[in-house]
């Protein structure tokens, strides 16, 4: 064993300050959100959690801040974890086929399709805003919910992660089937599916997280606060920052924001933590 | 890589792909050609009619002090971002690879940040650094420190910076662990036998064998300074004071939204796409040679 050190004083140390640095405005934002807005301006603001923290969310989830003209965090929440799920959810479910067909059949533009699904990963939506949200106008996808995710939901990172997945599966697994005389959607149903479980879970929590953080798009195709994320709900809350921003109530949103998301990654660590380095690679 | 055994037809595949392949059909490539189109034309002063004016978007965007400060701004900006969210992330998955007490706890909190989106770290980072109320601003101002990122350009880089890193640290901490835990232990044993010290190990073994983890993580996260990270300025800084903040993302959101400049805007889409894809030529150069490696 090298690492037989003297003392592991020094990595703990280290390992410490990164965590404070890691929670250290997390916390922040929960005492500003346990604080009344007063409390909060009267600078500097205590760092010793106060009572409200309840009251505060509630206000938020319920009934909303002045300048998002009153609409409900939980409105936003709702709104977010649609289009989370929907994101995650319809990546996987057109990338597996599209995947599923480059690798297991021969077919012309075979080559094509698979790089023109590549390609996309060169195209974010930053890099041709105003086209996109032309075509998401002419289609009347504004403030729609298939608007906040439909756009999105082409993937080359999920499809590339199952092709590769998919060249791993042994060809006698192939022939037993066409021996067994199972066609190409038995396979896919009966066999491909449930291999694949592990990369499923694990490009879940990826996307999931990527949906549920979008912010340039759901800023451009939404305008309505019924249709706001809670990510750009935060936004139009803090307005210009002067003195009407409800700072409890948007630290309450802020915690309510970061929770979901963070539930996710932590609760499904170990599939998350393998699929994204499998992801990248 | 191909497969040797397949299934016959093509009705099948071409059923499959169709959904995957109409989604990028209308909201990838459609939108792409049209900024292209639009990059080579120019709207009358009423914007009602457009005609071909060839390269004069470009031209225009090369003559302009505001586009190249944006290049400049980004560059430092990205390079910043890079540096501070790598090498935290470097030094931390170094410790957590020594430490068994308490490893699971430390690598579950590290990994935090990652849920977290760039704009709700900016939110975070703001409210520490407001000058009015915020905690970290005070703390600043009692080291004697006139901090107002509202009105100091550098303070403001500053600022956008530390949000757009905090959050990307933890995906580089995750990246330098897996490539930490994958050098064989036999290598870094031998030079131990040998009497190299921690220090010496460290840089004659261990960080040569993360080089290519290292590249591709530089320009993962040179990707995401570029382009995830508008939440943060529109949250943060709106790109000002001034211009100072405005990075290539933002000014073309908001030079073709706000703006409705749309020629210019478009001509700024495809410059950026060229940088993609070649941060993209790059990053898979990259990752041919560390399957080579591995």
């Amino acid at each position: 064993m090298v690492s037989a050190p003297r003392s592991a004083i020094v990595p703990h140390a280290i390992l410490i300050a990164g965590l404070v640095i890691v929670l250290f405005p997390i916390f922040v934002a929960f005492v500003a959100a346990s604080h009344t807005l007063p409390e909060i301006l009267n600078a500097p603001m205590s760092l010793v959690p106060g009572p409200h923290f309840l009251s505060n969310t509630i206000e938020a989830l319920y009934a909303g801040t002045v300048k998002t003209s009153g609409t409900p965090v939980a409105r936003m929440l709702f709104n977010s974890a649609v289009m989370a799920l929907a994101i995650a959810i319809g990546k996987i479910a057109i990338s597996l086929p599209s995947a599923y067909a480059v690798v297991f059949f021969r077919f012309p533009l075979r080559r094509t399709c698979f790089w023109a699904i590549f390609v996309t990963l060169m195209l974010p939506v930053e890099v041709r805003i105003m086209p996109t949200y032309r075509i998401a106008a002419d289609l009347s996808l504004i403030n729609s919910y298939a608007g906040l995710t439909l756009p999105l939901i082409a993937s080359a990172t999920a499809t590339l992660l199952f092709r590769q997945f998919f060249l791993t599966i042994p060809d006698e697994l192939v022939e037993a089937a066409k021996i067994d005389g199972a066609g190409p959607w038995r396979f896919l149903v009966d066999t491909v599916v449930p291999l694949s479980k592990t990369n499923i879970a694990a490009l879940f929590v990826i996307l999931f997280i990527y949906g549920w953080n979008q912010y340039l798009w759901p800023l451009l195709v939404t305008d309505t606060p019924a249709m706001t994320t809670i990510v750009i709900g935060m936004r139009q809350m803090i307005g210009n920052g002067d003195a009407e921003t409800e700072w409890q109530l948007i630290m309450a949103t802020a915690i309510l924001a970061i929770l979901p998301p963070t539930a996710v990654v932590v609760l499904m660590q170990r599939w998350f933590v393998k699929g994204l380095v499998e992801a990248e690679k | 890589m191909e497969r040797r055994v397949v299934f016959a037809g093509w009705l099948c595949p071409a059923v499959l792909l169709v959904p995957q392949m109409a989604v990028t059909i209308v909201f990838f490539f459609w939108p792409a050609a049209q900024a292209f189109n639009e990059s080579l034309r120019r709207g009358d002063a009423f914007g009602l009619t457009t005609h071909f004016a060839g390269v004069a978007n470009f031209a225009a965007l090369f003559a302009s002090p505001n586009y190249l400060a944006s290049f400049w701004i980004t560059a430092v900006f990205s390079a910043s971002v890079a540096v501070l969210a790598l090498a935290p992330g470097l030094l931390l998955a170094v410790m957590a690879d020594r430490v068994v007490r308490g490893a699971a706890l430390y690598k579950t909190v590290l990994l935090i940040p990652y849920a977290i989106a760039p704009a709700i770290a900016g939110v975070l980072w703001m409210f520490l650094f407001n000058p009015s109320i915020g905690v970290l601003a005070a703390l600043l101002r009692w080291l004697g420190i006139d901090w107002n990122y509202f009105l100091d350009a550098p303070q403001a880089i500053m600022l956008v910076i530390l949000a757009a890193a905090w959050k990307q640290v933890s995906y580089n901490f995750l990246f330098f662990l897996a490539g930490l835990q994958a050098i064989p232990p036999s290598l870094v044993e031998a030079s131990a036998i040998d009497g190299a010290s921690p220090r010496r190990r460290f840089w004659t073994i261990v960080f040569p064998l993360l080089t290519p983890t290292t590249f591709f993580l530089l320009v993962v996260n040179i990707v995401y300074a570029f382009f995830d990270t508008f939440g943060v300025i529109h949250n943060v800084t709106q790109g000002g004071p001034g211009q100072s903040t405005e990075i290539l993302v933002y000014k073309v959101w908001y030079d073709g939204i706000v703006g409705l400049d749309l020629g210019g805007s478009s001509a700024q889409s495809v410059i950026l796409m060229a940088i993609v894809i070649a941060l993209t030529a790059i990053q898979f150069r990259f990752i041919e040679r560390r399957v080579h490696y591995a």
